[in-house]
């Protein structure tokens, strides 16, 4: 990331979703190779409801994990609620879904057959495997490298990029301003008491974010304009590249995604949520 | 290749206000001249300074006249200027300091490998020795303005514009910033005009003094023409524009009420009203301490400065103490007449309603607390929540408005003023119900001399109330004025407190 001192990532990063610990050969790549290898993997999840496909897409996001770079016990701490929200989603499947097959609990309202269970499990593992890659993605791309690459390998208007990318920072500020104006609002003795009241001093909360947003936005505005911002010509610092990692990533997700679609015609499993049966 | 920058008959209004920002001035500063610009508060110095940049945007005012850079209307785009603007928070452009410094040189299309030799070389001038990939969200407030300085740096432009550079820089490394922005200056030549409340700073490295006064160019000559002529001088300080060595006299003269102060304050007795144990602060989910081992006491009628360098936890110290965010370690507890009533020692723990009238708290970005549309109505809501009668609360906005020069501005709505008034507002509106601690940061920021004035007279005056002022500040003229004892902040070092003889009574009350 850096050109003079490519380090370890040592201060931490507020915007960052789970902190990076290495800068392994998956974070390097080129953001488009990252978002393509979501893609691929999306599609091998997405297009049938099974425990084979889905399991091998997640055996496979579960093995990688550790080239990710990524702080993994940060991650557990953060997101220990997408595996109980997966379980929560396999439960409902469990006892809503079609019942085929045999009766495994039948305890009043609940009924599971082996069919049912089948179902669950295959919504859970799908879950895990759609979350895993985009937690990734999210985790360890650098917007700014993403609009590197929008601008110089897709060609999209430079203008609008930047426009947004220096825009999406003061969406980040937001959370915290809006903490100000509440701890603002306990000083001046009009937060608490009644909910009419709550709802008043709420408002006015928002209002003056508004206008913070607005005044903040416009000073962005002009400091950018300030440093030259919209002359043609505009030059990039860093080149956004390809390289042989790039295609091996693609690859390696080519067919992970090829051989859960194979595995699951072949063990019979393959269940596509659009046409045939 | 600098440019000269002329104005005939150039003036603006904002399309919200029917008085112009100012009115039509006619000036010339020549190619390379180093021009600061000086007024009171509220003159229209930074919308001067945009419309020089070429940023003030069309559609929110109306120009008349002529001004030119160069032969040419200003021009962003054409990346002879750099602009530094007054906010650092919101000027920040990109998430690391390496692509932020970059922007300015990217726009101009620079070649990758220069801009990468130039980024380190900008951010070392300005002080700033980071790695290229150090998160901006994680940079202190000064640190952001070095940032900002180091992009303009970096662009070598021929016509440098800054708006207060220095103002959220600790007083001991504001030399060195001028220096960087005048080394910065001297290689490129260029034309550098600059609005800075700290006049002495820059004073003997200036070409010439620009006074925008309320109505119009008030006077433009070298620094030593016009604060030479005591005539001029005397003129200049009644229009609240900083004097250097006289400002102190105007601070002399309004400092008198101090006697007044002596005697309520011999009345009370000094008691405890605030004390910490122990106590280590930090933002809310951070998870390291901006600042431990605090044990003070603060009592009923004095005034304490909390002082430190930027970073060192001195706002958090105040919102934990202000009973906003809760304690990281040890425990803040109220004692005497201001715990009365409570059924907590914490303030952290009472209701809102019970707060504000006991522990007033005005915050570093006076916008945050704005509440009401229009600046009598701010200034009424503290009196009317602390159930003053409405005789009262008419004699005390009065009061109040005439004290800070806010008269004129009474129906105006608070988030529209200049940020000078916006600081005066925020104080005021915290002073009116007279809390028994009054918590401020940076209660000065932006101030003319006049307006300082008013402003220390009104905090002596809460002092002479037995109430206990608490301030956060790098003005030390602001601590001197009030007799304020010190406590430095030294980071999570264990604070040294120590007593200046200003406030003599008070060094007697402490034994």
């Amino acid at each position: 990331m850096s050109a003079a001192t490519p380090s370890p990532v040592a201060v931490h990063d507020p915007g960052q979703l789970i902190p990076l610990v290495r800068r392994t050969a998956l974070v390097r790549c080129n953001p488009l190779t990252k978002i393509a290898v979501a893609l691929i993997l999306m599609v091998g999840t997405l297009l049938s409801i099974d425990m084979v496909s889905a399991g091998i897409v997640l055996g496979f996001c579960l093995l990688a994990l550790p080239a990710t770079g990524l702080d993994l016990r940060a991650a557990l701490l953060r997101l220990w609620f997408l595996p109980l929200g997966a379980l929560l989603a396999a439960w409902g499947t469990a006892i809503l879904a079609e019942k085929t097959g045999t009766v495994v609990i039948d305890v009043g309202p609940i009924l599971m057959t082996t069919g049912s269970l089948g179902a669950a499990g295959a919504i859970f593992l799908r879950a895990l495997a759609l979350a895993i890659p985009l937690i990734v993605l999210a985790s360890t791309i650098d917007p700014r490298d993403l609009a590197d690459a929008l601008v110089q390998r897709l060609r999209l208007p430079e203008v609008v990029v930047v426009s947004v990318l220096a825009a999406s920072r003061l969406l980040g500020l937001l959370v915290s301003e809006w903490q100000t104006l509440a701890m603002a609002r306990r000083a001046r003795g009009i937060a608490g008491g009644s909910i009419i009241r709550r709802t008043r001093s709420l408002f006015a909360g928002i209002f003056v974010l508004l206008v913070q947003s607005i005044r903040r936005g416009t000073t962005l505005a002009m400091a950018m304009e300030g440093r030259a911002f919209g002359r043609p010509g505009r030059t990039w610092r860093r080149e956004s590249t390809f390289s042989s990692g790039d295609r091996l990533a693609v690859v390696v997700s080519l067919a992970v995604c090829a051989l859960a679609i194979v595995a699951a015609h072949m063990l019979g499993t393959w269940n596509p949520i659009v046409g045939g049966n | 290749m600098a440019l000269p920058i002329d104005a005939h008959g150039f003036s603006w209004r904002h399309a919200d206000r029917e008085q112009p920002a100012f009115v039509p001035i006619d000036l010339h500063i020549d190619a390379g001249e180093k021009v600061l610009l000086l007024g009171p508060s509220g003159a229209g110095k930074t919308t001067l300074l945009h419309a020089i940049a070429g940023v003030l945007p069309a559609e929110s005012g109306e120009a008349a006249g002529d001004l030119l850079v160069g032969d040419r209307p200003p021009d962003p785009r054409r990346g002879e200027t750099g602009l530094v603007l007054q906010d650092p928070d919101s000027q920040v452009i990109f998430s690391r300091v390496g692509d932020d410094v970059a922007f300015g040189m990217e726009n101009l299309g620079l070649p990758a490998e220069i801009i990468d030799a130039r980024i380190s070389t900008s951010l070392r001038t300005m002080g700033l020795d980071l790695p290229h990939d150090h998160p901006t969200a994680a940079l202190s407030g000064g640190q952001k303005q070095r940032l900002a300085l180091a992009g303009v740096h970096a662009m070598a432009p021929q016509v440098i514009i800054l708006d207060e550079p220095t103002a959220n820089i600790d007083p001991s490394s504001a030399a060195s910033i001028r220096d960087a922005v005048l080394d910065t200056r001297a290689a490129t030549s260029a034309t550098m005009v600059i609005v800075e409340h700290r006049v002495e700073l820059w004073l003997d490295h200036v070409d010439t003094v620009i006074v925008l006064g309320p109505h119009g160019l008030l006077t433009q000559g070298t620094p030593n023409s016009v604060f030479g002529d005591p005539e001029l001088a005397k003129v200049l300080l009644e229009s609240g524009i900083w004097v250097p060595g006289r400002t102190g006299s105007l601070a002399g003269d309004d400092r008198k009420p101090v006697e007044s102060v002596s005697h309520p304050a011999a009345v009370s007795t000094g008691e405890v009203v605030l004390r910490t144990e122990q106590l280590s602060v930090a933002r809310p989910r951070v998870k390291t301490p901006a600042a431990t081992g605090l044990d003070l006491s603060i009592r009923a009628g004095e005034a304490v400065g909390i002082v430190g360098a930027n970073g060192a936890g001195k706002s958090t110290l105040a919102l934990t103490l202000a009973g906003l965010i809760p304690e990281f370690g040890g425990e803040v507890s109220a004692l005497g007449p201001l715990q009365a009533g409570a059924k907590h020692a914490r303030p952290f723990r009472w209701p809102s309603a019970f707060l504000a009238p006991r522990i007033g708290m005005v915050f570093q970005e006076p916008e945050h607390q704005f509440l009401r549309s229009s600046v009598a109505e701010e200034l009424a809501l503290g009196p009317r929540l602390a159930g003053w009668s409405a005789g009262q609360i008419e004699e005390r906005v009065a009061e109040l408005l005439q004290a800070l020069g806010l008269e004129p501005l009474a129906e105006a709505h608070p988030q529209g003023l200049s940020g000078g008034e916006k600081r005066r507002l925020s104080v005021a509106a915290m002073m009116a119900p007279r809390p028994q601690v009054l918590i401020v940061d940076e209660p000065t920021f932006g101030q003319d001399a006049l307006t300082w004035a008013g402003l220390v007279e009104q905090f002596l005056d809460v002092l002479a109330r037995g109430s206990t002022v608490v301030a956060i500040s790098h003005d030390d003229a602001f601590l001197e004025a009030i007799g304020a004892r010190r406590v430095v902040l030294g980071g999570a070092k264990q604070p040294t407190v120590e007593k200046t003889g200003a406030g003599d009574i008070r060094e007697g009350r402490e034994n």
